[in-house]
């Protein structure tokens, strides 16, 4: 079984990747293959793949290699393995969103960011764990059971895009997709020791996307390295005529950005993601990369984010008003799971939402109903919407002052599987440096930061205004410079 | 919002009926204990005074950018293929080919 591990896989970036096929050093046939070995081989005690697609990505890597060798033009993305989170669909794939009423359902069509991918000559390995319908900080919400921490064993990889950020730690595939509303990539890739990048709202489609919250929804990558995750960014973003809410917004090289010098950009410190419950060794690790920013020429200065303790209220409500709405197309008429024992048509409805849906979104049906129900929609929802419209504008002032925010991804490094799962409450807590940006429609990406002294994975969160991805990946890129420096 | 008013297990039970959620004896109480306790922390958004703060329903307000009355920023409306209405219907629990099958609706 030795050889089936290949833990050299545990590092291969995508340009060695890629390089490697295009060369014929490697073949996209010989590398998927060799994906498949360690994720039979490693898999099993990560529990990061709900589904594998191996026909269609071999056939995929059968294409590739003919191209190759016959020397023609190759996709920035050929032959490198991915992995797919469970909440996009993937035509030949279930697509479950870690939910049991989704257990046998098979879509019968791409979700426009998997078509791009394999457009770009991706080889997609299979479906990825996730919290149920994304909704979850452990990934511990899954149907299919929780995803081990490869970098921190006993511990969550944290959620919802667990497994997306556990497969890319621990070498299962080279990039991954994940999804975000309140914190969804760049919370486990923080916590897993990845890049997370939570692109604007609007710049990669989400036809395809199993709907959580509409107006919080993205779709962006997980990846080993910054370059990595621009190169993937660049392939997903832009307009789709499927998704209305897709933008015309130019795309510009992320990966030519993403080199370019920081020097002079302006940094600002939000002075309130830095309070009390801040984990001491997680504030030393942004202090650190705000060092490593100054010795870049950036400036540096303290700027403030007034409403940001609003920002997890605010945004429980509009996420469960949302989602209350958006998972009622769970019925058991059209797709997945239909209670066997129901004699009307009322009946089968509630039967199989109560047989198909898991404890958190039956919370979070309910709270998202009573918020949007006659007599409490104005003090409620509206209420909401009205904050976040001062959450959108803290940054909006702020993005007048500087060209990008550093601060914590999260208060404190991964936790233990368990240690939250009875709160609701101190796990939506989670969220509180993750949620504004997602309410505000900007930019954020996760870089890994080094460890704690425990080993624990560090990550520092970047944020950019609407569209600036590519100044985000700036800075991004050059605190992961200067980790390895 | 109301200084925290609690939410009754009638109250629970309503909007799980709203909801199209069965609730089991068990699971009302506890979502019940659940819902206020997250409600009594959202409470915190009435320390602002949103009086002239207008509702941000979508991320392009903010940005200035307003739907097209006229709708030229959607797409075209052209008749292009769609799914594959037998791949479509294959997924359904219960299917004759055409239509999808559900337990009888009216009562006689």
């Amino acid at each position: 079984m030795a050889d089936a591990v290949h833990p050299e896989l545990e590092t291969m970036t995508l340009d060695a990747a890629r390089s490697a096929v295009q060369e014929g050093r490697l073949t996209a046939f010989a590398l998927a293959e060799q994906h498949y070995g360690r994720i039979g081989a490693v898999d099993p005690g990560v529990n990061s793949y709900l589904a594998l697609s191996r026909e269609r990505a071999l056939e995929q890597a059968e294409k590739i290699d003919a191209a190759a060798k016959a020397g023609g033009p190759l996709g920035p993305l050929a032959g490198v393995p991915l992995g797919i989170k469970d909440v996009l669909v993937m035509r030949g794939a279930p697509a479950t969103a870690g939910s049991r009423i989704l257990k046998d359902y098979h879509p019968p069509y791409d979700a426009t960011a998997v078509a791009k991918l394999e457009a770009a000559g991706a080889v997609l390995l299979g479906k990825l764990n996730c919290d149920e319908f994304a909704m979850g900080s452990s990934n511990e919400n899954s149907a299919y059971g929780p995803v081990q921490n490869p970098r921190a064993p006993g511990h969550v990889p944290g959620g919802s895009s667990g497994g997306s950020a556990a497969a890319v730690a621990a070498g299962l595939c080279i990039g991954s997709l994940g999804t975000d509303t309140g914190g969804s990539i760049r919370q486990p890739a923080a916590f897993c020791g990845v890049v997370g990048v939570l692109p604007t709202y609007g710049r990669v489609s989400r036809y395809g996307l199993i709907a959580f919250a509409s107006s919080l929804d993205r779709v962006g990558p997980l990846a080993r390295s910054v370059k990595d995750a621009a190169t993937l960014l660049e392939v997903l973003a832009g307009p789709d005529p499927m998704d209305a809410t897709s933008s015309a917004q130019p795309v510009p090289s992320y990966n030519v950005e993403a080199a370019k010098p920081v020097s002079g950009l302006k940094i600002g410190v939000p002075e309130e993601y830095f309070g009390e419950g801040l984990d001491p060794e997680l504030r030393q690790a942004v202090e650190k990369a705000l060092d490593d920013l100054r010795a870049g020429g950036c400036t540096v200065e303290k700027i403030s984010l007034p409403h940001t303790r609003y920002a997890v209220p605010t945004y429980y409500l509009i996420a469960t008003a949302e989602a209350s709405s958006n998972l009622s197309r769970f019925d058991g008429v059209r797709f997945g799971l239909r209670s066997a024992e129901s004699n009307t048509l009322a009946a089968m409805f509630r039967n199989s939402r109560d047989e198909g849906f898991g404890a958190e979104v039956k919370r979070r049906i309910l709270l998202g109903t009573y918020a949007l129900s006659a007599g409490y929609y104005d003090a409620y929802y509206r209420k909401a919407q009205q904050v976040r419209a001062l959450l959108a504008h803290d940054f909006l002032n702020a993005f007048a002052k500087v060209d990008a925010i550093v601060c914590p991804v999260t208060p404190s490094p991964a936790f233990k599987l368990g240690e939250k799962t009875d709160d609701p409450l101190q796990m939506y807590l989670e969220d509180i440096y993750s949620v504004a940006a997602s309410l505000a429609g900007i930019c954020g990406m996760s870089v890994p930061c080094g460890t704690t002294a425990a080993g624990l994975p560090v990550g520092v969160q970047v944020l950019a205004k609407h569209f600036e991805e590519a100044k985000m990946l700036r800075v991004g890129a050059a605190i992961e410079a200067a980790q390895a420096g | 919002m109301n200084a925290v008013e609690k939410v009754t297990l009638e109250q629970v039970q309503d909007v799980a009926t709203l909801a199209n959620l069965e609730l089991s004896p068990e699971e009302l109480p506890r979502l019940a204990n659940d819902l206020n306790a997250i409600l009594g922390y959202v409470e915190q958004l009435n320390e602002l005074d949103t009086t002239y703060v207008l509702p941000m329903a979508q991320v392009s307000e903010v940005l200035g950018i307003q739907p097209s009355l006229a709708g030229e920023s959607l797409r075209a409306d052209q008749v292009r293929p769609s799914l594959d209405r037998g791949a479509v219907m294959a997924e359904a629990p219960e299917t004759d080919g055409r239509f999808f099958k559900v337990p009888k609706v009216i009562e006689r």
